[in-house]
């Protein structure tokens, strides 16, 4: 079950927000609301579910609505339609009370101007959510330094954050978040304020520690490279409504409109793109079978090599045409002609870590998944087709047999 | 044309309808002002004047640098040889009252400003009315609804001056960063806790900016004090303007100087210690 549901969410500011809805169910635009009437449509009509564990990247450049909508998830800012499911319970319906205990139970946060309390050592800045629900200072401080060891600054924490560099701050905004232990996490914009070095050991550091924890985090960021990073899952904004939703590689290859298009143009697809995405179906045959059956498949379907599999699909080699016929003239079996030497990778390889493996094999490249069993083959050519905006069709890089 | 509004006759009766309705009200506040100012006032008399002294430079070196310090042991004793001591700490008992009161009734009030943008409109016009009429003009109601002596003194004064603080409270408030607000709000803070452990700490240089703008407007309200009854430094000055006695006037006035420049010192002070002290 998604442990956050967003349905219909609309935000509108101004003076007057629910007339607004009104037109904005008419077909209004943003600008025309914004032109004649004077409000700012900042969230309109947003769904979405986030699944547990998941890396959910809202993106979008300034003004798309996109940390109004992050602050929706824990009314910090107040839907002014629809509802948001946490764990199931509609939040915008919740009282004082029980919204105080998912923000403190359930939701940590983090900012991106890391939004340290500047009067409070870094440790009674970890502790502070911890301190709100009443806990006892020595375990409180306890599970302070415990965030701050995660985040590996436990020896600052007697230090005020302003002595902090901007990546140790945010390193400390992360302990805080992390503190009281919250299921989900809101982060928004975390390490737009960070210089691009910074930026991308944060995001290391912040897998690796998704790794461990297995949060459910939801993260804000204008820049693509970042969403296609670590994200599992990422929703596109524009104009306050969400564009597109879908893996890194769906965004990338199939963009929904033109906006999309026009942002992910200039991405560096080889650091995006997976092996599964340029592969082809594999054409297999198992070990018992004779070569006069291997040498009829691949005439069938005009190619000059069979990938080999057990009966668990687990690839054991390759045999090429070539071999087959000898075999065929000789009497020789399968298991006698088959190549068990094949450029192996897993399917979620990125393409720019294929570069080698494919220009110096002599024959396509084996895909396996997570146990080994053979889901596809890379041919020479698919990778470079692939960059060059080309979806791989099984057609186009079949071989004739002669 | 218009015949003149009478506004004369109905602040006279809206003035006597407080008086003989709250009367109650106008004794308790009386009775627990006076007890502040003499309970502040005997206590400063019981201590002799040289050890008041060492005392007050004391604080000053601790809030302060030796220079300051050596300026209040060196300015207190001058009032205690020009023989303003007595007058001068009936003053000081006077101002400290005022300025509790203000403290007391402008800081609550400066943070309610601050979270509700209704109280700040209503507030700010009645506040610059507060500050902008004659000081004088609230000896007369002040009279009336206390008497003469030092209370309606302190009443004066109050009104006068408390004005800067609850603005700066608001403001202080109010200028805390909108992200450190939220990441309170983001962890469940209630109201209270969000007011106690982010925003009044923050906003505290502010506030203490405001508590020594009180403080000094309340002791610039001494001298017109005094023409009710107030007893103290103010008294002396306005008796040598009556009495066309320059010197007289130059000491006792100078006496004022340097409690303003004392309390001032000291009072921001505080407030930079409370910046150093934040900063690590």
């Amino acid at each position: 079950m998604a442990i956050i549901e967003v349905r219909q969410a609309t935000k509108v500011f101004g003076p007057d927000p629910d007339s607004i809805l009104r037109l904005l169910d008419e077909g209004w635009s943003k600008e025309r609301i914004y032109r004649e009437k004077h409000h700012t449509v900042g969230v309109n009509n947003v769904s979405f579910a986030v699944e547990p564990g998941e890396i959910f990247v809202i993106m979008g450049l300034s003004g798309s609505g996109k940390s109004t909508l992050v602050r929706m998830l824990n009314r910090l800012i107040e839907p002014t339609r629809g509802s948001i499911y946490v764990h199931g319970e509609d939040i915008v319906k919740m009282n004082k009370e029980s919204l105080l205990r998912v923000r403190r139970k359930q939701i940590g946060m983090v900012f991106q101007k890391f939004a340290l309390f500047p009067h409070r050592t870094v440790a009674e800045n970890v502790e502070y959510g911890l301190e709100v629900q009443g806990v006892a200072k020595a375990e409180r401080r306890a599970k302070a330094l415990d965030a701050l060891r995660l985040v590996g600054l436990a020896d600052w924490a007697n230090s005020m954050p302003s002595q902090l560099s901007g990546g140790m701050q945010q390193r400390v905004g992360l302990a805080r978040a992390l503190a009281n232990d919250p299921d989900i996490l809101l982060m928004d914009e975390a390490f737009s304020a960070l210089d691009p070095l910074i930026r991308k050991e944060m995001q290391d550091e912040l897998l690796e520690l998704q790794e461990k924890m297995k949060k459910t985090i939801i993260f804000i960021t204008h820049d693509l490279d970042e969403a296609l990073r670590i994200g599992d899952r990422i929703a596109l904004m524009k104009d306050g409504s969400v564009v597109q939703i879908g893996t890194p590689e769906e965004v990338m290859m199939n963009p929904a409109n033109e906006y999309v298009e026009r942002f992910v143009e200039d991405v560096d697809l080889s650091k995006v793109l997976t092996a599964s995405s340029v592969m082809r179906r594999p054409e297999t045959i198992g070990l018992d079978r004779g070569p006069r059956v291997a040498l009829q498949l691949m005439r069938e379907s005009g190619i000059s090599n069979l990938f080999v599999v057990d009966r668990g699909r687990k690839l054991v080699g390759v045999i090429t045409a070539e071999d087959a016929s000898a075999a065929v003239r000789e009497g020789r079996s399968l298991e006698d002609i088959v190549i068990r030497d094949v450029p192996v990778v897993t399917h979620d390889r990125l393409l720019y870590q294929l570069f080698d493996i494919c220009s110096s094999a002599r024959h396509p490249v084996a895909v396996v998944d997570d146990n080994e069993r053979l889901i596809g083959v890379i041919v020479r050519g698919a990778v470079l087709g692939a960059l060059a905006g080309h979806p791989v069709q099984a057609e186009e890089v079949r071989v004739d047999v002669s | 044309m218009f015949p003149k509004l009478p506004l004369d006759r109905w602040v006279e009766a809206f003035v006597d309808a407080l008086e003989s309705g709250l009367a109650p009200l106008f004794n308790f506040i009386s009775f627990c002002v006076e007890g502040v100012v003499n309970g502040i006032a005997d206590l400063f008399h019981w201590i002799p004047a040289l050890v008041f002294i060492v005392l007050a430079a004391a604080l000053a070196y601790f809030l302060g640098k030796w220079k300051f310090a050596l300026f209040t042991a060196v300015g207190l004793l001058l009032i205690d040889n020009l023989g303003y001591w007595d007058h001068t700490v009936d003053t000081l008992a006077l101002v400290l009252t005022a300025a509790l009161i203000s403290v007391v009734v402008g800081v609550p009030l400066g943070v309610w400003c601050a979270q509700s943008d209704k109280v700040r409109g209503a507030l700010t016009p009645l506040l610059d009315f507060m500050q902008t009429m004659p000081a004088f003009v609230y000896l007369i109601p002040a009279v009336t609804f206390f008497g003469l002596g030092v209370v309606p003194g302190v009443i004066a004064s109050v009104i006068f001056a408390v004005p800067p603080t609850i603005r700066l409270t608001n403001l202080g408030i109010r200028q805390v960063p909108g992200d450190l607000v939220e990441a309170a709000d983001a962890f469940g803070s209630t109201r209270n806790q969000k007011l106690f452990k982010l925003q009044i700490p923050l906003a505290m240089p502010s506030i203490m900016a405001g508590i020594n703008q009180t403080i000094m407007l309340s002791l610039s309200m001494v001298v017109i004090a005094s023409m009710i009854g107030a007893q103290g430094i103010g008294a002396d000055v306005y008796g040598a303007v009556t009495q066309i006695k320059t010197g007289q006037g130059f000491e006792a006035g100078l006496a004022i100087v340097v409690l303003a420049i004392v309390l001032d010192r000291m009072t921001q002070n505080m407030v930079k210690r409370k910046r150093r002290g934040s900063n690590g």
